[in-house]
């Protein structure tokens, strides 16, 4: 037991998780209702590929089907837009595919996303040059739909946000600068850098950390760029942070035009700005 | 599944492995963390599962800026050659059964024994535990036939037997570890699984459980003399035990100064 700052006792959370003798129990008491529901609630769980237009699975995994040397995602609204305004707006992109999920948190999206309301991770590659793949994934994707996910052969990039006061720092994080960037790379991810790395003892969970585990242990050259910001919603300052990555060779070639992309991106905000207004 | 860092997977046949479950005050997971870190054990492979929830982070057991750049997943399997010793820590809980996938590498690898260290809730003691040590093992019967006589020689005591269903006055009585995690689960598998399994653990309550984790591997450190013996002096226990990069902040950044 433990008590909250405003006085009351509370079951302090147990860092061991489940209590296994309990659902041992909860187990043996499951009926053939029970088990259905859950199986049922397990399917609609599950993460399926499937084409958006014509609304078909795609059986084979998508980077089977198409050879792969580069792979961009941005996970988060802040990470989406930046590569909606700097590098979607400077070639082709041809939408391949889209990982549909289903979760608790998915079900009360806000409707003020950019893309669909739907829950979705969109797939694109370049038609110049198709064995470069980008991911947009603006929904929350549950810790075990996370490992579904995941493929081989390539050089891996991953941005994404988190809010500042989840960066442990012997200052406090008032002071921080914020919004600034950390990295993190896997161990045959050989190219530097163009931020610090995040250093002991920070670490980064959620899908972003289930990718670059997989590449890590894959020995799959990656590279996470992690933005920590106080302002967790679409904001230009937040995603003008991804902005020195744009001169690494993860994004080498794919972005042409700065000036045009920034305006993109100020009409982006300026859209999301009006669908925020409390009194509508 | 076990995948090595390099080219193929290291003989361990014979080792001793030592594994914490994820349980009350994350003592096992911290008393991990200290025997890592003290022996400097080298990283050999990843245990690649669903079954936790994911994470990353830079080289918790860093020592200089070289070596603080290596990254970490959620679990991992660290050797020490020399003395025969394989560690596996875990660094998240639990999102689907893991007991099972975890026996059978342990059985494939060829370990000799494997040794869980763990906690318990100390609110759940009885009175007669409340007034002993709050160190406690458990062996399986397999462990049994070998370490028996060690074990007794260090006056330890066993897991006490207690009311299935402690609110039932004729309850049956059995091994019940509340708080454990999945201890009980990987004892009562090891046991038909004829596995040698021991279980070392401490009565804790959640809170800054530095303390309980250098208690545990002490208590670990009678039988296996990792380190050498304890002497009398207590300052010199905590010292002896090297304190890992990643416990600094354990309980958040710094105040802002506008506070005071």
């Amino acid at each position: 037991m433990a008590a909250t700052f405003f006085g009351e006792v509370v079951k302090a959370p147990c860092r061991a998780g489940t209590e296994d003798e309990e659902e041992e129990e909860e187990g043996r008491r499951e009926t053939p209702e029970d088990r259905e529901v859950r199986l049922q609630l397990a399917r609609k769980r599950e993460v399926r590929l499937l084409r958006r237009q014509t609304k078909t699975s795609l059986e084979v995994s998508l980077l089977e089907k198409y050879p792969c040397s580069k792979f961009i995602i941005a996970i988060g609204n802040n990470a989406v837009a930046f590569l909606s305004s700097f590098v979607m707006n400077s070639g082709v992109w041809e939408e391949v595919g889209c990982a549909k999920l289903w979760n608790e948190w998915c079900r009360t999206t806000d409707t003020t996303h950019l893309s669909s309301t739907e829950a979705f991770c969109v797939f694109y590659h370049l038609k110049s040059n198709p064995s470069v793949f980008l991911c947009q994934c603006s929904c929350y994707v549950a810790e075990d739909q996370q490992y579904q996910w995941l493929e081989k052969n390539m050089q891996i990039t991953i941005l994404t946000c988190r809010h500042v006061t989840d960066y442990k720092t012997s200052e406090s994080t008032g002071s921080l600068p914020s919004p600034f960037l950390r990295a993190l790379k896997t161990q045959n991810f050989k190219d530097s850098a163009c931020c610090p790395l995040l250093e002991q003892p920070n670490i980064v969970h959620d899908l972003p950390a289930a990718v670059l585990s997989y590449c890590q242990v894959w020995k799959i050259p990656a590279i996470l760029y992690l933005c920590y910001t106080d302002v967790m919603k679409l904001d230009l300052i937040t995603v003008e942070a991804f902005k020195p990555i744009l001169s690494t060779r993860s994004l080498k070639g794919l972005v042409k035009n700065i000036p045009q992309s920034t305006e993109i991106l100020k009409k982006l905000m300026t859209t999301n700005e009006i669908q925020s207004n409390i009194y509508t | 599944m076990f995948v090595p860092c390099g080219e193929s997977a290291p003989d361990l046949a014979g080792f001793t492995l030592l594994m914490p479950a994820v349980s009350v005050g994350n003592v096992g997971q911290l008393a991990m963390d200290l025997i890592i870190s003290t022996l400097n054990m080298s990283k050999i492979g990843y245990f690649y599962t669903d079954c936790l929830v994911p994470m990353v982070g830079n080289n918790p057991y860093a020592t200089t800026e070289g070596n603080s750049t290596e990254l970490s997943i959620n679990a991992e399997v660290y050797s020490l050659p020399s003395r025969k010793l394989v560690a596996l820590q875990l660094r998240s809980i639990f999102i689907k059964p893991f007991c099972e996938k975890l026996l059978s590498w342990v059985k494939s690898s060829g370990c000799a024994r494997v040794i869980v260290l763990s906690s318990s809730h100390s609110y759940q003691r009885n009175d007669l535990q409340l007034r002993s040590t709050p160190f406690r093992y458990l062996l399986t019967p397999s462990m049994q036939k070998s370490v028996q006589n060690k074990i007794k020689s260090l006056n330890w005591e066993e897991m006490e037997k207690s009311r299935c269903i402690p609110e039932i006055d004729d309850s049956e009585f059995c091994i019940r570890i509340p708080g454990g995690g999945i201890t009980k689960t990987l004892y009562d598998e090891s046991c038909s699984k004829e596995i040698q399994m021991a279980v070392l653990l401490k009565f804790v309550s959640e809170g800054d459980n530095i303390p309980d984790a250098l208690g545990l591997v002490e208590y670990l450190n009678e039988w296996l003399q990792i380190l050498k013996p304890l002497s009398d002096d207590p300052t010199v226990s905590a010292s002896r035990w090297k304190i890992p990069s990643s416990w600094r902040l354990l309980f958040g950044s710094g105040l802002p100064p506008a506070l005071f």
